[in-house]
């Protein structure tokens, strides 16, 4: 049932609007609203009752094991929420004076320190709002680096073909054209073609270590060199931080330029798809291009720097200060865990994305990559299933949900057929992950007995396998009043 | 402290289970020089008591106010339920919608959404929101050009009484792609931008026209006027709004005779609190001719095997991870949690209580610039009616006036110095719903008594 099926004309939640009379009397009559939004009119119960119903509805992290690979589902702790709700925080106007500030801007400082030691990087800006506005800002700093030395011949940015499709269109975005590089069936980057594609038109390479095959690239040194040799740059995309933290750094490993993803491996909340935070961080040569804005210290008082400050900066990313909210929780997550939390997370992570893999191999599931290490994630390809028993990568997921564990990423990486891309994360217990390999046997099982309880999956849930073709193509994107 | 539930005999298990003694095999395929001992800047981790009274210190430290500041965010009063619904662990815990099934109350949530805010905005379509009120306004500047098929010279005119940083961000974000934001200056005794200046700026071929309204100012644009002719010299139009005035103001599909093409703007004014300036949400409205332009996710209702109605992320063929480098934008999430909140606000509020907050803000700020203008060296700057904010000019410089206004703990408007010079001693001011009689009344005191102050100063220096 939707919200407007409870309105009813006139009905208001009445204690939350001012009383005051409305007089627009001095504002011309052409430029005023004739007539009245169409918004729901309920009571507060009602929308209260209706929200908490719908909610419900939803998988979580809070509800279930939710191993959805390249995703770092983790446990948000409550306290990095109710903490960066006190009032003194949530009251602050962007455009406060310094002085009034203090307190934020001593987080915000200090959240950037702590990402230029955990990344091995020179500087961080906070700015970027999501990890694809990272990448923007990542390229668009490589770009900005070229054309101050006058190098501007260099019109492509080499990706490997199993990056996330951000990449890409992230390099379009920024005005280059993308040449793709293949990889070896071990899961690293095939360097004879890459060797091929690197040249004077080169303006950078745009990597993600771990790559989305759960695997760790062993030639990163070499890459970065050759890249290096032809005068281009590396660009870090940080999807898969979890897997190192606390073990190795980008900034060590010959990167540029890295984005994170405060939404995964500093748990700040998804949210239902964000808000999240893709803070950038840099080594020295591109220091000077760093978005806009960063906090600096100055005896013992912060402030935000301006364009005047720095006037090769590729600029502003949002109205304000990204998502500052955002930031809070990710600076009150790193203190929580400090240095000894941080430099188990990968640890911890690998741990169980391995022995989830070894339980997999021992129930006799077939995997991806199975001669190699696990990084924080690993890859399943049923193509086995698929073509003998019938069911699919998505009749597995779907099943999944019925036996109450979220589905892993399917079919993606796109380079593995039938495949579930699957992420524990450090803070799920053994038993979570013995209980999801044993819904995957028991799902393998029923395949064999009643394939139709599979392919018809989900049957325990709010609606079943929903139809996205005739939603495409009948596009009904609005409720609309009568 | 980290959050790791294992036993030492689970970390047994697994390792044997793996085949590996200790956890540092994991990493063997690492180079071991690149390795790293541990992370030594780092500071010691804390327990949730430490961390605790840290964060109350550091809240205490942002010196409360009385905030007359606008400029892009407003605080506005948010009902207790919008933030507890939203936090719950259901909506703050969950991700992007992948397995519908699994997600029908995001997804239904967004639907309702997409639904409210088209609403307001008299548009046809929405997509599930984009990250801030400025990046929003690049996309449709982005999608106007993608979407304009009758122009070829990629030109947008962009006036100055747009946002200033949505206009730097509009250029950070498409300067890229080749394409020209010519800017177009304001009538400086209206405080609007004129039609003339317009068709002045337009040339021969102009890809869209973007209008703020109300403007930066707090001035009233005439957009009917503006659409028109837009719209008469092929030209898309591009409203900015706040989402919070077209409970009052007319929305952006009634400008002119065929309303405008994009409508983008900050959703912040319903249902996120100021919070140093994010996460707040940019919303996207289009025609439906537009539909396919859009970048962002997109929710539609359908029905599942059964015939039941459900809903499902839709229209993905426009995005990045499956047209890559060809996608409408690399943007892969929204911004859902605060969509979330901003739709149990739009549903408590309603449209009657939208339509009232937006009135008491506007009275209160014609209160406000009542008071501060019968102090002398105080008065208006543009002769245009105004939506709840306003530009005063003052007799010494704004930046020294505001900082002394905040030394007594007032936040008396944004100086516009930096941005717009031409106009001497700037500032811009607001007066929402929740700033009461006295508080105006005492701005009024402060701002007498720094201004007699400065002359004091002047006069005995």
């Amino acid at each position: 049932m939707l919200i407007y099926e409870h309105s009813r004309p006139g009905r208001k939640g009445a204690p939350q609007a001012p009383t005051s009379k409305a007089d627009l009397s001095d504002i011309p009559p052409n430029l005023l609203r004739k007539d009245r939004a169409a918004l729901p009119e309920v009571s507060e119960l009602q929308a209260v009752r209706h929200y908490t119903r719908l909610s419900k509805k939803n998988f979580s992290i809070d509800t279930h094991f939710y191993p959805l690979g390249s995703c770092t589902m983790k446990y948000n702790p409550r306290a990095c929420n109710s903490l960066a709700m006190l009032p003194g925080f949530l009251a602050r106007h962007p455009l406060t004076p310094d002085q009034h500030s203090q307190g934020f801007l001593a987080c915000m400082h200090e959240l950037q320190t702590m990402l230029c030691e955990a990344m091995g990087m020179a500087a961080f800006s906070l700015a970027p709002m999501a990890g694809a506005q990272g990448e923007f800002a990542g390229i668009k700093m490589i770009r900005a680096y070229h054309q101050a030395n006058n190098d501007d011949v260099r019109k492509e940015i080499l990706v490997p073909d199993a990056a996330h499709g951000t990449n890409p269109a992230t390099a379009t975005m920024c005005g280059y054209s993308v040449r793709e590089i293949p990889t070896l069936e071990n899961g690293d980057v095939n360097f004879e073609a890459l060797q091929q594609a690197v040249g004077p038109q080169t303006a950078g390479l745009m990597l993600t270590n771990p790559s989305t095959l759960g695997v760790f690239e062993r030639q990163i040194e070499k890459i970065a060199a050759i890249v290096h040799e032809a005068g281009g740059l590396l660009y870090y995309d940080g999807a898969n931080l979890n897997a190192i933290l606390g073990k190795i750094r980008p900034g060590d490993m010959g990167f540029d330029v890295i984005h994170t993803n405060l939404h995964k491996t500093f748990s700040t909340p998804h949210g239902g798809g964000g808000p999240g935070s893709g803070a950038v961080g840099v080594a020295d040569r591109l220091k000077p291009f760093l978005p806009l804005p960063i906090v600096v210290e100055d005896s013992g008082k912060y402030h935000c720097l301006t364009e005047r400050d720095v006037p090769q900066s590729i600029g502003r990313l949002s109205a304000f200060m990204g998502n500052a909210g955002v930031l809070l929780r990710a600076y009150i997550y790193m203190r929580l865990l400090g240095k000894s939390g941080m430099e188990r997370v990968a640890e911890f992570a690998t741990l169980n994305a391995n022995y989830m893999m070894a339980e997999a191999k021992r129930r006799g599931f077939q995997l991806a990559i199975p001669d190699r290490r696990a990084s924080h994630e690993f890859i399943i390809t049923l193509k086995k299933e698929a073509s003998e028993l019938h069911v699919t990568a998505m009749d597995f997921a779907k099943r999944l949900l019925d036996l109450g564990y979220h589905a892993p990423t399917t079919y993606f990486p796109l380079l593995v057929p039938e495949c579930l891309l699957i992420e524990p994360t450090e803070s799920e217990a053994k038993e979570a992950l013995d209980g999801f390999m044993d819904a995957m046997e028991q799902i393998r099982e029923e395949a064999k007995v009643s394939p139709e309880l599979v392919t018809t999956a989900p049957h325990t849930l709010p609606v079943k396998r929903l139809d996205e073709v005739s939603a495409a193509r009948n596009l009904d994107l609005r409720c609309k009043a009568e | 402290m980290p959050f790791i539930p294992h036993t030492e005999q689970e970390i047994d298990e697994m390792l044997e289970a793996i085949g590996i003694k200790d956890t540092d095999e994991l990493f063997e395929e690492i180079p071991s020089h690149l390795k790293i001992s541990g992370l030594e800047g780092i500071p010691q981790g804390m327990t949730e008591m430490e961390i605790s009274r840290l964060m109350h210190k550091r809240a205490a430290q942002n010196k409360q106010a009385v905030c007359f500041i606008g400029a892009g965010a407003y605080e506005h009063h948010i009902p207790a339920a919008v933030w507890q619904l939203t936090t719950r662990g259901e909506y703050y815990t969950a991700y992007t919608p992948y397995q519908a099934e699994a997600s029908q109350g995001t997804l239904q949530l967004t639907y309702e959404y997409q639904s409210m805010i088209t609403a307001l905005t008299d548009m046809d379509v929405s997509n599930a929101s984009l990250y801030d009120g400025a990046s929003a306004l690049a996309e449709a500047i982005l999608m106007a050009v993608r979407g304009n098929r009758k122009s070829k010279s990629r030109r947008i005119l962009l006036p100055r009484t747009v946002h200033p940083d949505y206009r730097k961000t509009a250029d950070t974000i498409v300067s890229g792609q080749n394409i020209e934001l010519v800017e177009v200056d304001y009538d400086r005794t209206s405080g609007t931008v004129q039609l003339d200046a317009l068709k002045q700026a337009a040339g021969d071929d102009v890809t869209a026209v973007v209008i703020q309204q109300p403007s930066f100012f707090g001035t009233l644009e005439d957009v009917d006027a503006i659409t028109d002719w837009a719209h008469e010299n092929n030209a898309l139009v591009i409203s900015v709004t706040n989402p919070l005035s077209m409970a009052v103001l007319k929305p952006p599909g009634q400008w002119g005779s065929n309303g405008a093409d994009i409508a983008c703007g900050d959703g912040q004014p319903l249902g996120a609190p100021l919070s140093s300036g994010g996460p707040y949400y940019g919303f996207l409205c289009c025609s439906q001719a537009l539909v396919r332009q859009m970048p962002g996710r997109i929710v539609g209702r359908t029905t599942d095997v059964d015939g039941k109605i459900g809903f499902v992320l839709t229209l993905q063929a426009r995005e990045q991870h499956i047209r890559r480098s060809k996608a409408t934008s690399n943007i892969c999430t929204n911004q859902g949690l605060v969509v979330t909140a901003s739709t149990i606000h739009m549903a408590i509020l309603g449209p009657r209580g939208l339509e009232n907050t937006a009135a008491a803000c506007h009275a209160n700020t014609r209160e406000l610039v009542a008071q501060l203008g019968s102090i002398d060296g105080v008065r208006q700057a543009f002769s245009s009616p105004i939506f709840h904010e306003s530009v005063l000019l003052l007799d010494k410089p704004a930046g020294e006036v505001l900082q002394a206004l905040a030394q007594k703990d007032i936040l008396g408007g944004y100086d516009l110095g930096m941005d717009y010079p031409e106009l001497g001693n700037a500032m811009l001011v607001c007066a929402t719903e929740l700033r009461t009689e006295e508080e105006i009344m005492a701005y009024r005191t402060a701002l007498q008594d720094v201004l007699a102050v400065e002359t004091l100063h002047k006069e005995i220096a």
